[in-house]
């Protein structure tokens, strides 16, 4: 008598779901192994291209296909929303109430903006002059309200780290002042940058680095700016330490926050991310539970790429993991970030847990074509180039020229450290 | 890793002048520490900075703002006032700890 199959069951068909469903299937045998991902809804999103979409640089409807047509033959898409997960029985259970067991699950469920954690921010002014632009609707709301803009101060705003592709709000800030500048409006036209942080980004060379292209643009800096509410009346942001941020458009990002079904099923941290070991994936609490992508609370950005990384070390010690074999692969946070700078330009950032992005070239060491945190017009291109890759090799699976683990080779080391901020400031 | 002495004890500190080992902290420690950036430590600095070692001995890394809110239970308007402009980097500096990373 044959065994029963075993089930592995992802919850979450975005990037990471998708890639790791997609990856499985092919190396793990049918007759042995169920592979069922479920998701909300049947769209999936090219999220990179929402950052652009206000600048006219895309129609929306090149922005969205269907989620289980990415999906290879022989994986289950399951529409559905998780009410909550039993990660001792072993039971992932549908707010319809179907019910999913499995012999291994992935948390591919990836994060959200979540504007209802900032008291004032869903008030009157809301999609009226403070806007989003990491979801759909926010994007295309923003694209309708920016051209409308043609004086006062447009603020760029992030309420709190960890969030989604964490240099898009400096992308965007730079976009929104070549937009500006082609359009003859920047003189007219205040353009601020307000973050939670100390500096432009969070790793030195890069803040020094995108901090000074944010001066050469004159884009007003305003830093450790932790936002307690956003007033209405007054239309501006104000702090914890009381500052106030007027503005008369506000693109902000919300609070990120991991998916509700991982708090009530008492897996999530304070922000609702899956705690899980840094370099495997692997829950801290339940070895048959893995957190992939943005859903994961690891110290990684959460981005496209570092999810990439992610399921390639995943793949390789899954297949290890259920054959009974103890997993060798160790993701290092490796993440490379294209950072559009306007005007056709674009940066390019490579870093991982350990080593913060470095100027140099990519992904062939010394020949690149790629410059890495130097504004070139290859950069851009590579940019643009990505949707199709994305479609067509990162989905499918299929293998990427880029090294899972990050190099340094063709990278230029800092002499002396140049971290610019000390506490006494 | 260059090593600096603040009240006799000798401690290793990184560039930013954080304790490079967090088990070369002491209570005793705090005060000193906290002095060299004008803040005379009360009570209510002691249940953050408490909180913040319990934390980070349990998760193996140091609480963020929020996180000092929701699970710790002391407001984020709070700790702006007891540490001002940079709570969560001075917090981290008085207890001992490496920086938050929530942010990367």
């Amino acid at each position: 008598m044959r065994r029963p199959k075993r089930r592995l069951v992802v919850l979450g068909a975005g990037t990471a779901g998708t890639m790791t469903v997609n990856r499985l299937r092919r190396r793990l045998d049918p007759q042995e192994w169920d592979i069922t991902v479920v998701d909300r809804d049947d769209l999936h999103p090219y999220q990179p291209g929402f950052l652009f979409l206000p600048f006219g640089a895309y129609a929306p409807d090149k922005l969205t296909r269907s989620r289980h047509a990415q999906l290879a033959d022989g994986v289950t898409f399951v529409t559905g929303e998780v009410h909550r997960v039993d990660p001792v029985e072993r039971l992932v259970t549908l707010w319809d109430d179907r019910m999913l067991g499995y012999d291994y699950l992935v948390i591919a469920s990836g994060t959200e903006p979540r504007p209802d954690q900032t008291p004032g921010m869903l008030g009157s002014e809301w999609r009226r002059s403070i806007f989003d632009f990491y979801t759909l609707e926010g994007t295309l709301a923003l694209a309708e309200a920016l051209p409308r803009l043609d004086h006062g101060r447009l603020v760029v705003h992030v309420t709190d780290m960890p969030i989604k592709c964490p240099v898009a709000p400096l992308e965007f800030a730079f976009l929104a002042d070549a937009w500006l500048r082609d359009r003859g409006l920047r003189d007219r036209i205040e353009l601020v940058f307000v973050t939670p942080l100390s500096g432009a980004f969070t790793r030195p060379v890069a803040a020094h680095r995108l901090g000074s292209m944010l001066e050469e643009r004159k884009i007003l800096v305003e830093t450790d700016f932790l936002v307690e509410r956003v007033d209405n009346e007054l239309k501006a942001l104000v702090s914890y330490d009381g500052r106030e941020v007027p503005f008369d458009l506000l693109v902000t990002i919300p609070l990120n926050m991991g998916a509700e079904y991982v708090a009530r099923s008492g897996l999530g941290d304070e922000l609702n991310y899956v705690p899980v070991d840094p370099h495997t994936l692997q829950s801290s609490a339940y070895p048959t539970l893995f957190a992939l992508g943005d859903a994961a609370s690891v110290p990684a950005s959460k981005a496209g790429s570092v999810a990439h990384f992610e399921v390639e070390t995943f793949v390789g010690n899954f297949l290890q993991l259920v054959s009974g074999e103890p997993m060798t692969g160790r993701f290092d946070g490796h993440a490379n970030c294209f950072v559009e700078s306007g005007h056709g330009k674009g940066l390019l950032l490579d870093f991982n847990y350990e080593t913060e992005p470095l100027p140099g070239t990519f992904p062939l060491p010394l020949a690149g074509p790629l410059a890495l945190l130097k504004e070139t017009r290859p950069n851009h291109l590579g940019k643009l180039a990505f949707r199709w890759i994305y479609w067509n090799v990162l989905l499918p699976g299929r293998p990427l020229p880029i090294p899972t683990r990050m190099s340094f080779v063709g990278k230029d080391r800092p002499r002396a450290d140049s971290s610019t901020t000390t506490v006494q400031e | 890793m260059p090593t600096t002495t603040l009240d006799g004890h000798q401690v290793r500190v990184d560039d930013e002048g954080f304790l490079a080992d967090p088990g070369e902290w002491s209570e005793e420690l705090a005060p000193v520490l906290a002095a060299q950036i004008g803040i005379t430590l009360t009570g209510a600095h002691w249940d953050a900075i408490r909180f913040l070692r319990d934390d980070f001995r349990v998760q193996g890394q140091t609480a963020t703002l929020r996180r000092i809110a929701t699970v710790g239970g002391i407001p984020v308007k709070t700790l702006f006032e007891l540490f001002p402009q940079k709570p969560a980097k001075k917090l981290a500096y008085i207890a001992g700890l490496p920086k938050p990373h929530g942010c990367v």
